[in-house]
């Protein structure tokens, strides 16, 4: 299978996240699985004349195109141009390329969240007019339009991360490559399931903490980041806690909060990433699917019920209270 | 040769980070003007008016995701100046081993993945090095690249365990990091350095690290016989890479890791002889860039896109200058800076070579300047300290990425960010001329190239241009 990847308009971090695969690296992966690169930015070594005539002859149809992975977010300004990203040496924008290209093929595959939802490349009012490839923030119809589909019959499939975690790329391009990815296997944000079925909180460290809302007050305590710190591992999909990224680490293992940053619209959460807003003292945002009636009772149960080590460790920065070692009977 | 002048317009310029075209103009088989296009705005600038000051630390490493964390620790610094806050000296050291771990990664990822491939074009096939490059160094697999890169996933252990992930962390904070290390961190910690050490004296250097960084001369630099480091340094002797490509011989290193005695690698400016550098000296000039404004101090500086990308301007990115004159950052003019000796050596030569070499210079200094910082790291004390953010007030953050000097300059009234303005590396280096008409530093050092007969993407302007490790996607931001 031949395998197109483009940077459009957002910082090349999903493909520097990917470099971090291990066990194989993520090129021996693509290769085992069958896929060739036909050009990276960043990896081919066809460069300017050779590297546009590559494009043409896939834009033409010439060379057969399977799977083409978009990473960053189009950029549409000014006034509708795209011309805040010329695909260089081209005379085109990449929002043009892109268009194209998707025609072409047989899967697109939207890495990171800003090719998906516009990402952070979308932030702050958004001065390039940046947009998703089938998505503009939460709005479905991005570049692309909603009904969008590439000719294996699945709309853009939108492996979200800021990062993406380079498992989730591969493993995504692996089931491709199988024939082992269907409409069904999307979730509602056309994310994979294999991943957006799970929440970060699944497998957090700081679980115990956040069983008797145990929070920490400033970033480096131990503590649940819930309350206080504006994590919402409770309410974003990702399996980051249970798949490691980087050997061992995650957000929360980090001592920072999750962002939620395989969310459309992640990047404007309208107050402080690192500060959870609150109404009247009771922070906003519950669990997903936890009925806000039995969230309030059992958290103010459990608030009452801390055991002093759980306490006391959530506002240390280190364990300075040890599980209790119960007595051989 | 005899050449009516031709006008090249390369791209697209892959292989380095980001969107890159240059335009050439060549007469008589060499280049004789350049200009140079970052043809990406983001605005990431505008993003951040008028958000909550800490929120930066989330949006500015978001810029790049190969200078990340220098984007964090500019920011980081940015913030605790603005609060008057020192950070924590064990919270200094772990967020400086943090930054270090990135920077040897990006060299690393240079090296093998951006720069060397280009040894492996049919054009070099009659060389004698030829065949140990496409074994080494072919794009993408090569086993040089396949290694280099486990190696470097390996590296990255250490920015999982106290960095969470990479890229994009929010682990260095104005008062230090936020998680602190304990024994067993700190043991871990030092054994995937150990792997690293063992992988860079084995794979890359063919010898000790120690053995390298005592050279102390461009004679004794190409004596150096083990690794890939010799198979580069043959391809430069043979292509006469010493000459290619050379710089303005001005060097500005902002000082790499700061700690509570000072920057690991100093700060300074070099232009012949060491000065010291006064960041108030510099300014921003707009006249080559579809931005509107005027020449002004970062501290004041705006960014407004001209919609219509009216000439004369060609590119997206401003053009700073220090005192009015342009700079080269990046590794050799970090070690030149520091006063290393064979960097010293290499400033006479100022070209491709000389910007390489310094690099792997820089990897094996680093490798042992990570070891030192792991072996001081104290788990039993505080790695943050805490301060608030005042409702109004200003800050500065100067740090030194892979590429170069950093510097964030935060403006923040009633209580949001009025103001922010960022210099990269590669804007220092990739930046258009200025209203004197003065090339950028890498415009100049591509005047002169030679350009084979028919070649539309010369082989020495992509020698030149990657021998800048340039980061597009933070040149602009």
């Amino acid at each position: 299978m031949n395998l197109l990847w483009l940077q459009a308009s957002g910082c090349g971090g999903c493909t520097m996240s990917l470099l971090c695969a291990e066990g194989p690296t993520a090129i021996e992966a693509l290769s085992d699985a069958g896929i060739t690169l036909l050009w990276h930015p960043a990896l081919s070594r066809e460069t300017g004349a050779e590297a546009l005539a590559l494009l043409q002859a896939v834009e033409a149809g010439e060379i057969p195109l399977d799977i083409l992975c978009v990473e960053g977010a189009i950029a549409r300004g000014p006034r509708g141009t795209g011309r805040f990203q010329m695909l260089s040496g081209t005379g085109r924008s990449l929002m043009d390329w892109t268009q194209s290209l998707a025609t072409r093929a047989r899967h697109v595959v939207a890495v990171g969240t800003c090719a998906a939802y516009g990402g952070v490349t979308a932030a702050g009012g958004n001065p390039s007019d940046a947009c998703g490839l089938q998505y503009d923030g939460t709005h479905p119809g991005g570049l692309l339009p909603a009904g969008f589909r590439a000719h294996a019959g699945l709309p853009v499939i939108n492996v979200a991360g800021c990062p993406t975690h380079p498992g989730w790329v591969t493993e995504t391009l692996m089931l491709l490559a199988a024939g082992a990815m269907g409409a069904g296997d999307l979730d509602g944000l056309q994310r994979p399931r294999f991943y957006a079925d799970n929440l970060v909180h699944h497998g957090c460290p700081k679980n115990e903490f956040y069983e008797y809302k145990a929070s920490a007050r400033e970033l480096s305590d131990l503590g649940c980041m819930m309350e206080n710190l504006g994590c919402i591992g409770t309410q974003a999909v990702g399996d980051c806690n249970i798949r490691p990224w980087n050997g061992e680490g995650s957000c929360t293992r980090g001592g920072y909060p999750c962002i939620n940053c395989t969310a459309p619209e992640f990047e404007d959460p309208r107050h402080s990433f690192t500060e959870t807003p609150k109404i009247a003292g009771i922070p906003v945002g519950l669990p997903t699917d936890m009925p806000k009636a039995w969230f309030m009772a059992l958290a103010s149960l459990s608030k009452a019920a801390t055991p002093e080590r759980i306490g006391r460790n959530a506002v240390a920065d280190r364990i300075v209270v040890p599980p209790t070692l119960r007595p051989k009977k | 040769m005899t050449d009516s002048p031709a006008r090249l317009v390369v791209g697209p310029f892959n292989r380095v980070e980001g969107d890159l075209e240059i335009t050439l103009d060549v007469q008589e088989g060499r280049v004789a003007a350049a200009r140079i296009n970052a043809p990406l705005y983001r605005g990431f600038e505008r993003m951040l008016e008028g958000r909550d000051p800490r929120d930066a630390l989330t949006i500015t490493p978001r810029i790049c995701g190969i200078c990340s964390i220098s984007q964090s620790a500019a920011a980081a610094r940015a913030l605790a100046d603005a609060m008057g806050l020192q950070p924590e000296p064990q919270g200094a050291r772990v967020a400086a081993l943090i930054h270090a771990v990135e920077n040897v990664a990006d060299h690393l990822t240079h090296f093998h993945l951006f720069f060397m491939p280009d040894f492996t074009r049919p054009i070099y096939a009659d060389r004698p090095w030829h065949g140990r490059m496409v074994d080494r160094f072919t794009a993408a697999t090569g086993s040089a690249l396949t290694r280099a890169v486990a190696a470097r996933a390996e590296l990255f252990h250490i920015l999982g365990m106290m960095a969470g992930k990479w890229p994009h962390t929010l682990a260095i904070q104005p008062g230090g990091v936020t998680k602190a290390p304990t024994a067993r961190d700190k043991a871990r910690i030092q054994a995937t350095l150990r792997s690293f050490r063992r992988y860079l004296e084995e794979g890359l250097f063919g010898g000790r690290l120690e053995d390298f960084v005592a050279l102390s001369s461009v004679t004794a630099l190409e004596g150096w016989a083990g690794g890939d480091v010799a198979l580069f340094l043959d391809a430069a002797a043979d292509l006469d890479l010493g000459t290619l490509g050379r710089g303005s011989g001005r060097y500005l290193s902002f000082g790499a890791y700061p700690m509570p005695d000072g920057p690991i690698f100093a700060r300074g400016l070099w232009d012949g002889t060491l000065r010291a550098f006064d960041p108030a000296a510099i300014r921003e000039d707009l006249s080559h860039a579809w931005m509107l404004g005027e020449t002004r101090h970062p501290s004041q500086g705006e960014t407004r896109p001209d919609e219509d990308m009216a000439a004369p301007a060609y590119s997206w990115c401003k053009a700073p200058r220090l005192d009015g004159l342009t700079v080269e950052t990046g590794a050799l003019a970090r070690q030149i800076v520091d006063g290393h000796p064979l960097a010293l050596a290499l400033a006479a030569e100022g070209g491709v070579r000389a910007r390489v070499a310094a690099r792997l210079l820089e990897i094996a200094r680093t490798q042992i300047v990570m070891e030192g910082l792991a072996a001081g790291i104290r788990p039993e004390e505080s790695f943050m300290a805490r301060a608030a953010l005042p409702r109004n007030g200003a800050g500065v953050g100067l740090v030194e990425a892979a590429r170069g000097a950093l510097g964030h300059w935060l403006t923040i009234e009633r209580g949001r960010i009025a103001r922010y303005q960022i210099i990269a590396p590669t804007t220092w280096n990739f930046s258009p001329r200025d209203a004197a008409g003065m090339p950028g530093p890498v415009e100049a050092a591509l005047e002169g190239a030679p350009v084979r007969a028919g070649e539309i993407t010369p082989v020495s302007v992509q020698h030149i241009v990657r021998s800048f490790d340039p980061c597009m996607v933070c040149t602009v931001h």
